[in-house]
């Protein structure tokens, strides 16, 4: 009758029942578990799941800091970055990867915040578009204002944490690399063209 | 009484030099907070039940399930009994929980009966719609070149003389032209963040219209509009779609006073593409009839498409567009549709007209083979509407030829299919024209000057992506002779000054007014003080680069703050109101533009895909504010263009009325890659400053449907019919073009 949420749709695959079955929980647990960290959420994830309270608490390694959140196994990192820590730079706009407007960083890459479960980045480094800002903001959010790589600017901090993972990897890239490796954010005002020229720009600076 | 002006061309220190954006580093770092980021303390969120037929009756809807679910705290029928729903997502009933996944889960529990009706979305075949009584006519007109001795009222006369200019005609084109239903599908959806303060509403509404929202709520929920606030300090898209307070806003602030908790409500990414608004569909059989120059002489279309459950559609008026023949006849018929209800997209009507019109124009270049640029130019004697009192023949001219150097279209044109094809790649040229009102409306702005020389402004106005605060500050900051960083602008707020809507291109004209009206206001009261106290007379003097200084060199003056502390204890406040029922001719804003646009692109024979390789457009727009945030306009509307005529269209199932492209990652939009080289020129020549400041966000967006179909059609030699150019598209009209 209803389209499914993002939620309910990682639900269907991993639910919280199976979980709450004891055996799902520790495969569960087995398959989130990589990186320092794990055992820990692993460990408390099975005393919830003992306690039947359905929900965990995890440490969460968000812009250097550490965080202690309340997660259900269906929350989001993205849920849990906008809801939570009130970071809410990375923005809702798709039920799946294809708009990149909740990209952030985790371990040097860029995943979309929308499709990994919070319990799944445990032990590992996020970093969002916020650390990318404050006082000394970083080249790439300086660009897209000399740039003007912006309008309602919904789009905007995904588009520049895409791009500062982007050119991490390729710090010397072309106009026709930056063309070509950027297709995953969506802009509905069209800002495309000054964001190639605010990431040219990057490149040209060093930074 | 204060003569507002702007300063004398080539004279103003802050406006019309490049400015990066004041909240700029804000959007960029994730430091703006839209309406979707109102995070409120005990905040629950709520969720919408959407219709899942297209057209039914609702038998009944049961909520008790819902009601006693899991963290549920509120469920609401928007519905009721016997209730006939009319299209696809349409509101059924809301939710409010302690969490999305809660409130999601709950809407799964709501109870209702349907009985399902019959179905019909096809927009493109009238004769279909006909059958199935689906039609309705939205009205026809005939007029033919009158000579002294003709009877102007005769019908009869008039269609034997559009056949006589038919007959006698050097070549006639006749053709079917179309453009699909797209949507406004805004990043951020449409939605509010509502609270309670006792009796007094606050609403976070992602709104184009700050201002005139309070009184929509009012309304909805049975209170004064003075008890209501809303608050839009950014917007992730509107393109004309959020102008109201909308049945889910209500819903949200009722839900809200229901649990006694806040409550945020935003439509799920399905529901803004499927209820939240869309542009309608423009199909179009014509005959077009011109002399051996390419210079039409007589026009017979009939159009029709969609707006949904309701007529509407691209209106009579606009088609043919722009350049209007002496002799013509139109008809536009509205099918009715169970469909997704329109609303204003950015440049209603004319983006559709150019792209059923213009192309057909440059059919008429293809068959004569001649160059589609002089076969515009040939025509603009016809030019509509008047720009000033004048015809804007002039103004496309000049255009055009500055367009054509910069796209180089001389050196690259070929006739219509005659091009080199490098292996299965030909490539081509097209080019269109448009012009649009944007003239300023009702707004007013509030200037506070402290006496320690800070300034703010104040109005209930709000930043479409337009730069609103930035343009504000930069009047301000020229008439008061002071750096834009010593201004803060605040917006986005019923509770302030009464301002404009953000729709029209009207932004920008009306709070320059106001602004400029506010601030020079307050300058004067300034300059009086200072005069007195450096013993000169008020109007010798100026506010100048941190100074009101005399005029002409005189070492008298005293810096900003020294004059600002001869305002003693208090702030001084003035407010500046434009209101252009009561304010004719303002020396400060003016109406109409003109734009032309050239595109280049580069087609695949083989696969039918259509690449961008140079977009070239040139524009005007009076005075400008900012030329960096106005050339940021014209950048995305080429691209928003690119967007509709190459990828993007709503899909709909003719059996069931499902919009099946409903998610991003089935509707179709470009991506950085996609958009090719695109080159933008603000076309300024003192002439338009003199005029003042006129609107830019729709021009630009009305004629990239157009250039890019002539263009494809230039490199193939064929038509492609309707808009978008898919691939599958291309290659249907080459495989036609074979067998013809």
């Amino acid at each position: 009758m209803k389209d499914y949420t993002q939620d309910e749709r990682l639900d269907s695959s991993f639910s919280r029942r199976s979980f709450l079955r004891g055996s799902g929980a520790a495969a569960a647990a087995t398959a989130i578990a990589t990186g320092t960290g794990v055992v820990e959420a692993a460990d408390e994830a099975k005393t919830k799941i003992a306690s039947g309270a359905g929900t965990s608490r995890i440490k969460l390694t968000v812009n250097g800091k550490s965080h202690e959140v309340e997660v259900e196994t269906r929350s989001t990192l993205l849920d849990v970055l906008r809801y939570q820590l009130d970071l809410t730079g990375a923005k809702p706009v798709s039920i799946d990867e294809s708009s990149g407007a909740c990209t952030v960083i985790m371990d040097g890459k860029p995943i979309s915040a929308n499709t990994k479960l919070a319990m799944q980045c445990v032990g590992k480094r996020v970093q969002t578009v916020e650390s990318l800002g404050g006082s000394k903001p970083d080249a790439v959010p300086v660009a897209f204002v000399k740039h003007d790589a912006m309008q309602c600017g919904f789009c905007t901090p995904g588009f520049v944490v895409a791009v500062r993972a982007f050119l991490d990897k390729n710090p010397q890239a072309s106009e026709q690399d930056i063309r070509q490796g950027l297709n995953g954010n969506i802009c509905r005002c069209g800002t495309y063209a000054n964001v190639i020229q605010a990431a040219i720009d990057v490149v040209k600076g060093g930074k | 009484m204060v003569a507002y002006n702007w300063p004398k061309y080539g004279e103003a220190a802050v406006v019309g030099k490049e400015h990066d954006r004041i909240d700029g580093l804000e959007k960029a770092t994730g430091a703006a907070k839209y309406t979707y980021d109102i995070n409120l303390k005990g905040m629950l969120f709520a969720k919408i039940l959407g219709c899942p037929h297209a057209h039914c009756k609702i038998r009944s809807i049961k909520l008790d399930a819902a009601k006693k679910a899991d963290r549920v705290h509120a469920v609401m029928a928007l519905k009721k009994e016997d209730d006939e729903v009319l299209w696809q997502g349409d509101e059924i009933a809301v939710v409010a929980a302690e969490t999305e996944a809660a409130a999601a889960a709950a809407l799964e529990k709501i109870e209702v009966e349907y009985e399902v009706l019959e179905v019909f979305v096809d927009d493109g075949d009238l004769e279909a719609a006909e059958k199935a009584k689906r039609t309705k006519g939205a009205g026809d007109e005939i007029a033919v070149a009158m000579e002294a001795e003709d009877d102007v009222d005769e019908d009869e006369f008039n269609v034997a003389e559009l056949e006589r200019q038919f007959k006698t005609a050097a070549a006639v084109v006749e053709g079917d032209y179309g453009i699909s239903v797209i949507t406004h599908c805004c990043l951020e959806p449409h939605g509010t963040t509502c609270h309670w303060d006792g009796d007094k509403l606050i609403a976070y509404l992602s709104t184009q219209n700050v201002s005139g929202t309070p009184p929509q709520f009012g309304t909805g929920l049975e209170i004064p509009a003075s008890d209501v606030t809303v608050i839009c300090n950014f917007i992730g898209g509107g393109f004309g779609s959020k102008f109201a307070a909308d049945t889910w806003g209500v819903a949200c602030a009722k839900l809200a006073k229901e649990t006694g908790r806040p409550v945020k409500l935003m439509l799920d990414r399905d529901q803004e593409l499927k209820v939240a608004g869309c542009r309608p569909s423009g199909f179009m059989k014509v005959r077009v009839g011109a002399d051996k120059e390419g210079y039409v002489t007589c026009w017979d279309s009939s159009h029709w498409g969609t707006a949904g459950a309701k007529p509407g559609g691209v209106q009579l008026k606009n088609v043919p567009y722009v350049l209007l023949p002496k002799n013509y006849r139109r008809k536009q018929t509205s099918i009715i549709t169970n469909c997704g209800p329109d609303r204003a997209w950015r440049a209603p009507n004319h983006p559709q007209a150019a792209a059923l019109s213009l192309t057909a124009l440059d059919d008429v270049a293809a068959k004569l083979g001649l160059d589609s640029y002089d076969v515009f130019m040939k025509n603009l004697v016809n030019a509509t509407p008047k720009k000033m009192g004048k015809s804007m023949a002039d103004t496309y001219e000049q255009q055009m030829k500055r367009a054509a150097e910069l796209m180089d279209w001389k050196a690259k044109w070929h006739a219509h299919g005659k091009g080199k094809a490098k292996g299965d790649v030909v490539t081509g040229l097209g080019m269109s024209l448009h012009t649009w009102g944007g003239g300023a409306v009702k707004c007013g702005c509030t200037v506070k000057v402290h006496p320690d020389g800070a300034v703010e402004a104040y109005l209930a106005s709000q930043d479409l992506g337009t730069g609103t605060r930035t343009v504000i500050a930069t009047v301000i900051a020229e008439t008061f002779g002071l750096p834009i960083s010593g201004v803060k602008v605040n917006i986005g707020n019923s509770s302030f000054t009464e301002a404009n809507p953000s729709g029209g291109s009207i932004t920008v004209g009306s709070v320059s007014e106001a602004s400029r009206r506010a601030s020079q206001e307050a300058v004067e009261i300034i300059f009086d003080l200072a005069a007195k106290k450096l013993g000169v007379d008020a109007d010798k003097l100026e506010a100048k680069a941190g100074r009101i200084q005399v005029r002409g060199g005189d070492r008298k003056s005293l810096s900003w703050q020294e004059a600002c502390r001869l305002l003693g204890m208090n702030a001084l406040e003035a407010t500046g109101k434009y209101d252009p029922s009561k304010i004719k001719d303002s020396p400060l804003s003016s109406s109409q533009v003109g734009g032309v646009q050239m595109a280049e692109v580069a087609v695949d024979r083989r696969t039918g895909v259509v690449k961008m390789k140079t977009f070239v457009a040139v524009q005007d727009m009076g005075l400008v504010i900012n030329p960096k945030t106005a050339k940021s306009q014209m950048y995305g509307a080429l691209i928003m263009g690119i967007a509709y005529a190459l990828f993007e269209e709503r899909i709909m199932d003719e059996q069931t009325g499902a919009f099946l492209n409903c998610e991003l990652s089935d509707y179709k939009l470009p991506r950085l890659g996609d958009v090719g080289e695109i080159v933008v020129d603000i076309w300024q020549p003192e002439s338009e400053y003199q005029r003042g400041v006129v609107g830019l966000g729709e021009p630009p967006v009305i004629s990239p449907g157009a250039a890019i179909s002539n263009a494809v059609c230039n490199a193939l030699g064929v038509r492609v019919p309707v808009l978008p150019l898919t691939p599958k598209r291309v290659l249907d009209a080459i495989q036609k073009g074979a067998k013809a």
